[in-house]
């Protein structure tokens, strides 16, 4: 092995970590460029009276967004409240039922379910509810919301009863505890943790989502409390308003992007942040 | 332990209640597809006409869209998720450092779609506007390729961090072996790490194929929303995901409903299939 083959390895090996790193680097710039623009073009329209006055009519200039704002937290909250007991109940079940074949099967359809495009949810929640009651409505929407929130919970509730010891499970049933005592007094508490991160990721993902409330929540020009009602929502207002033809509905659509974004990257970081401080 | 007893069917049925909805989802896809699966049959799937004036309908136009997006969209962010798949695994060896870069690529799924379709929308679109005209093309800004773009920089997050874990679960032994024997950092990676995580890096690239191949408010306001065949990969063009996102409320018509259904039966099929396919592929990496 003569010198000049060293020195070309050792070259190749300089060029490959040059390489690695600056494509590394290069692919977390969108990131910075999203929420600059978006914050750039968003942030000074914002006031208190956009955050509290209702849209005005199609063309007119000025208004807020305040029903849409309203209509997030009622259609995500009632799809929190769906999803949380439902997908603890099924993430107990796969930690605690590991070696049964039906456990497996369930395991893979939570994965399936995981991978369905939103927008087919969309269409099943439309099917399963709007096209029964015939009308589109806040809770075909949180319907549809709960569908992808589900295995989230699921898998983040399974996750960390795994990490539960098994001494500790021994140990109250030693003591002569019931089953469902143990499961519900025992592990979940131990577990809560893991449980909130999922939950608040979860919660995260279903504010910015679109799709499946496109023919389901659709939208509502009024402040609507009815869940039966069409409700607007801050992610298909966004849609909306920047399709439209207006200047003024785009720069709100980028001004309801800046409090959309800011809500939902500070409710995934948070959700990181105690999964982090728990797991070291 | 009569409560015990209640508690544990209780278990149970939520068990099948995932089956329940899963099986649910797929028949009530195929039931409402019935009248368009009908009519057409398998003709549906190669017939470029989508004429909801004289209720004919073909989905090809929106098939080679979604395959050309997200096959794109898959090419263009290879480079970028094996880099950082690597950079984290192999490169990085501060804990600290590796953790916030983590953050940070993983806050870019975090992002909500229709965010991430207005900055297309109005900031993306504009730049390729002004590229293409530069390089002769005929200037439109939104289309097929920009869409592969934001669809690129969207599936980044889910590759890398599956390449990421499987890079790490290769052996330390091995890897110094390798090292030992006087192999560079780089040498080591191209005949050790990579070839032993290969099929592991492989379903990552799947999934977030899937990932593209579903995804739909990003798409819906960047591509330009055209039922032709797109003739080049500028052009603007519809995927499924995005047909259904702009016609599914104005489908006045049994069969036009029907034939949307139909194309949400292909979604869902395809996805499902991705889906089990990475799954397996990892879970054998795994043991």
């Amino acid at each position: 092995m003569n010198e000049k083959t060293i020195n070309r390895r050792i070259f190749n090996n300089k060029l490959y970590k040059i390489f690695v790193s600056s494509f590394s680097f290069l692919s977390i710039i969108p990131l910075f460029l999203i929420i600059y623009f978006v914050l750039i073009r968003g942030i000074k329209y914002i006031n208190l009276k956009f955050i509290f006055s209702m849209p005005k009519p199609m063309g007119e200039l000025g208004g807020g967004i305040f029903n849409a704002i309203v209509g997030s937290f009622i259609i995500v909250g009632v799809a929190a409240l769906i999803a949380i007991p439902i997908g603890i109940m099924v993430g107990i079940f796969l930690s605690e039922y590991k070696e049964k074949k039906f456990t497996e099967i369930v395991k893979i359809f939570v994965d399936t379910l995981q991978g369905i495009p939103s927008i087919v949810i969309g269409i099943i929640a439309y099917l399963w509810i709007v096209k029964p009651l015939k009308q589109f409505s806040a809770l075909s929407g949180s319907i549809a919301l709960s569908f992808i929130m589900l295995p989230l919970v699921i898998k983040s509730t399974e996750e960390v009863l795994n990490l539960v010891p098994v001494d500790i499970k021994e140990a109250a049933y030693a003591l002569g505890a019931p089953y469902h005592r143990i499961v519900l007094k025992i592990l979940l508490p131990s577990g809560s943790v893991g449980i909130l991160t999922g939950t608040l990721i979860g919660i995260s993902r279903i504010l910015g989502e679109t799709a499946p409330l496109l023919f389901t929540a659709f939208g509502n020009q009024f402040l609507n409390l009815n869940l039966l009602k069409p409700m607007s929502t801050i992610p298909y207002l966004i849609y909306v308003y920047a399709t439209s033809p207006y200047k003024d509905w785009h720069n709100q659509a980028f001004a309801a992007s800046t409090i959309l974004i800011i809500i939902v990257l500070s409710i995934n970081l948070l959700g990181r942040f105690i999964e982090k401080k728990w797991k070291t | 332990m009569r409560k015990d007893k209640v508690f544990k069917i209780i278990l149970l049925l939520s068990g099948f209640l995932i089956v329940a909805l899963l099986s649910g989802i797929f028949l009530s896809l195929v039931f409402s597809s019935i009248p368009s699966i009908k009519e057409f049959g398998i003709n549906f799937l190669f017939s470029k006409d989508w004429d909801p004036v004289n209720n004919k309908f073909g989905a090809l136009p929106f098939l080679i869209g979604t395959l050309l997006t997200s096959v794109i969209s898959l090419l263009i962010s290879i480079p970028f998720s094996l880099s950082i798949s690597i950079f984290l695994s192999e490169i990085l060896k501060n804990k600290l450092i590796s953790n916030i870069f983590q953050t940070f690529v993983e806050l870019i799924a975090g992002i909500p779609s229709v965010i991430v379709g207005l900055w297309g929308l109005f900031i993306l679109a504009p730049f390729m506007r002004t590229l293409q005209l530069k390089l002769g093309i005929q200037p439109i800004g939104v289309g097929i390729f920009t869409a592969s773009i934001i669809l690129s920089i969207m599936i980044i997050p889910y590759s890398a961090s599956i390449g990421k874990e499987v890079i790490s679960m290769v052996p330390t032994e091995v890897k110094e072996g390798a090292i030992s024997l006087g192999a560079t950092e780089f040498e080591t990676l191209k005949s050790v790490t990579l070839p032993f995580s290969f099929n592991g890096i492989f379903a990552g690239f799947l999934l977030s194929f899937g990932r593209a191949f579903g995804e739909t408010m990003a798409v819906t306001m960047v591509i330009g929303n055209s039922n032709k065949i797109p003739d080049s990969i500028f052009s603007p063009g519809q995927t499924m995901a995005s047909l259904i996102a702009n016609e599914f409320t104005e489908a006045t018509t049994k069969l036009y409903t029907s034939s949307l259904i139909e194309i949400g039966l292909i979604l869902f099929i395809v996805s499902m299939l991705i889906n089990i396919l990475g799954r397996l592929i990892i879970r054998r990496f795994k043991f």
